[in-house]
């Protein structure tokens, strides 16, 4: 999108421990459908908030019921 | 009944400015609810809400909880400071821009749109189907959407973004809440022992995924529940601290020797149709094997949970869908087996109540709720297009796997938020939708119409239809009231509704088309 830099990490920087929270069987099932998935997230990446930890961080809600 | 009952999902929508995360919050609430109602009543007077039937504080245990020692977010009959239980025609105009807890609107679709502490709250209609519980929910979502766009079109405003989300993942957690009319004779003992255990396990499918573990997201990873970290007690009246598994509410908004409302606060906002659908219906079944007594007879009336509270973070917790719960008896299961045996006992009821004549809400209710559990049990991603929380986490899969990103990575929680964005050009699910990516179950003019129209088949009908044809003569309304300013007539004429199942079309339609002015209305009412 034209002005919004994308701000993906690289590969390289991803020294990242694997947290358990997610099955290896999910893991395995996303690799099947590569192609799909790939075109999806080259749609959602247009419209994903450019810098994320910005807008991650200014969300910001009082709490309700 | 089966899954046909009166029922009504309400939702706190998540409300932000880019850049801003300090703005205050029930002001823009406020300046959305006022940007959406300017619209469509032209900037005239709008009728009141009407909260004399309000009882907040009445518990289902059978006690009130005093008013000096409830907290001051309890009070929702009471919001703000100039409140009176039925408002004078002269305190109509123009209050609401005074006070910001003021903003309320009574919609033509029967809906109540409003600010609820510092969300725009959107209450739908009564409803009668699961159906058209995702259709009237699914109408909030653009009327949201139409505020949004209301506030950036108006000079002077601020514009904000809107989510259908539960939580800001620092802490902070609003709800969506669904409501159920029952049996008043069914024993609330009975109510907690037997929802409790659905509610912990329902999660799998009712579930809307969270990036984030704990109320303030304290560890990385993701989660199947929005809600479910911000649950701390099993049973009790709160709805903002000390949440509970079972809310006993005890506000029926309709005849209270007849009905008790269950008021359900454990669940998530869902944006797939068919998650909200089961969420609706499954509940709507469970309840009505309650009524019967049915359950008592059956397995799933058996399994009693040694630690909901604990259950419901572990469940929550566990993606794999393999975490074993413990259950009083020492065995332990999984939240599917435990759905699978409320499954089992709701196809047996319905099979012994109904036969081959079984209405087509129930069977499709039945049909998908089988069809979703046997996807999780064999594959939990072959679930993506019915189920929130799946869908979401096949895209931050994606993600994780194409970029290496790790749980603690800002782009998944960007992720997670947007997901829930109700802009078309800006929300995630809103763009799987798009694409075929969902299952949809309603065609998209069937949910606009819902925008304007209410059901035909439930009191929501009445209170729509006398606000889109009498609207300038109404000065309040609520659930169970609709209140006329007449010529003619010295004082307010309220005419309650305390019944759910009248003032439908087939008992007033020819009435309201009959009488051309609330005048001939009112006559007509009154005799």
């Amino acid at each position: 999108m034209p002005g919004q830099e994308q701000q993906r990490p690289s590969r390289r920087e991803d020294e990242v421990e694997e947290t358990p929270a997610v099955p290896a069987q999910a893991n395995a099932k996303t690799s099947e459908s590569d192609a799909d998935v790939d075109a999806l997230l080259d749609e959602i990446d247009e419209v994903l908030e450019s810098n994320s930890e910005e807008f991650v961080r200014g969300f910001v809600q009082k709490g309700g019921q | 009944m089966t899954v046909r009952r009166v029922v009504g999902i309400e939702t706190e929508y998540g409300i932000s400015v880019p850049g801003d995360p300090g703005a205050n919050p029930m002001l823009l609430s406020a300046q959305v609810v006022n940007a959406y109602a300017t619209a469509t009543t032209g900037g005239r007077a709008r009728p009141r809400w009407d909260y004399e039937d309000e009882a907040p504080l009445r518990d289902a245990r059978g006690f009130e909880v005093e008013r000096a020692k409830a907290h001051p977010s309890q009070l929702t009959d009471a919001p703000g400071r100039s409140r009176r239980a039925a408002p004078n025609a002269s305190d109509v105009a123009g209050a609401e821009t005074e006070d910001p807890t003021m903003a309320n609107v009574i919609l033509t679709n029967g809906a109540r749109f409003y600010v609820d502490h510092a969300h725009p709250e959107y209450s739908s209609p009564e409803v009668l189907t699961p159906r058209d519980a995702v259709r009237w929910d699914r109408a909030g979502e653009l009327i949201l959407l139409e505020s949004l766009r209301r506030v950036a079109a108006t000079p002077g405003l601020t514009p904000v973004t809107i989510y259908k989300n539960n939580t800001d993942g620092k802490g902070a957690s609003y709800g969506t809440h669904e409501n159920y009319l029952m049996d008043r004779s069914t024993a609330f003992g009975d109510v907690v022992r037997h929802l409790t255990p659905f509610f912990v396990s329902r999660q799998v499918f009712t579930g809307a995924g969270r990036v984030g573990l704990g109320q303030d997201s304290r560890e990385p990873g993701y989660q199947i529940s929005q809600r479910a970290d911000f649950f701390e007690v099993e049973v009790g009246l709160e709805t903002t601290m000390k949440r509970p598994i079972i809310n006993t509410r005890d506000e029926p908004h309709a005849t209270a020797e007849k009905y008790r409302r269950l008021h359900v606060i454990v669940g998530d906002a869902t944006m797939c149709e068919v998650a909200t659908l089961l969420k609706v219906g499954t509940t709507s079944l469970v309840l009505s094997m309650l009524e019967s007594g049915w359950l008592d007879s059956s397995p799933a009336g058996r399994l009693q949970l040694s630690d909901p509270v604990r259950a419901l973070h572990e469940v929550s917790h566990d993606p794999g869908l393999k975490r074993l719960v413990r259950l009083r008896d020492g065995r332990q299961l999984t939240a599917l087996s435990v759905q699978r045996a409320y499954l089992e006992a709701a196809q047996a009821f319905v099979a012994d109540r109904y036969g081959a004549d079984v209405d087509a809400d129930t069977a499709e209710v039945l049909t998908r709720w089988e069809q979703v559990l046997g996807k999780l049990e064999t594959d939990v991603l072959s679930a993506a297009r019915e189920v929130d929380w799946v869908a979401k986490l096949r895209l931050l899969e994606g993600y994780r796997s194409r970029d290496g990103l790790g749980w603690d990575n800002a782009r998944l929680a960007a992720v997670d938020l947007q997901w829930s964005d109700v802009r078309p050009e800006k929300g995630l699910y809103l763009k799987l939708a798009e694409r075929g990516q969902v299952e949809r179950l309603l065609a998209e003019e069937d949910v606009r119409h819902a925008v304007d129209h209410p059901p035909t088949d439930t009191r929501a009908y009445f209170r729509g239809e006398c606000l889109a044809r009498y609207g300038p003569r109404v000065a309040a309304a609520s659930w169970d009231s609709v209140i006329f300013d007449v010529a003619g007539r010295g004082a307010l004429q309220r005419v309650p509704t305390l019944e759910p199942l009248r003032g439908t079309r087939e008992h007033v339609g020819a009435l309201l088309d009959r009488c051309e002015t609330a005048e001939e209305l009112v006559a007509a009412l009154t005799g």
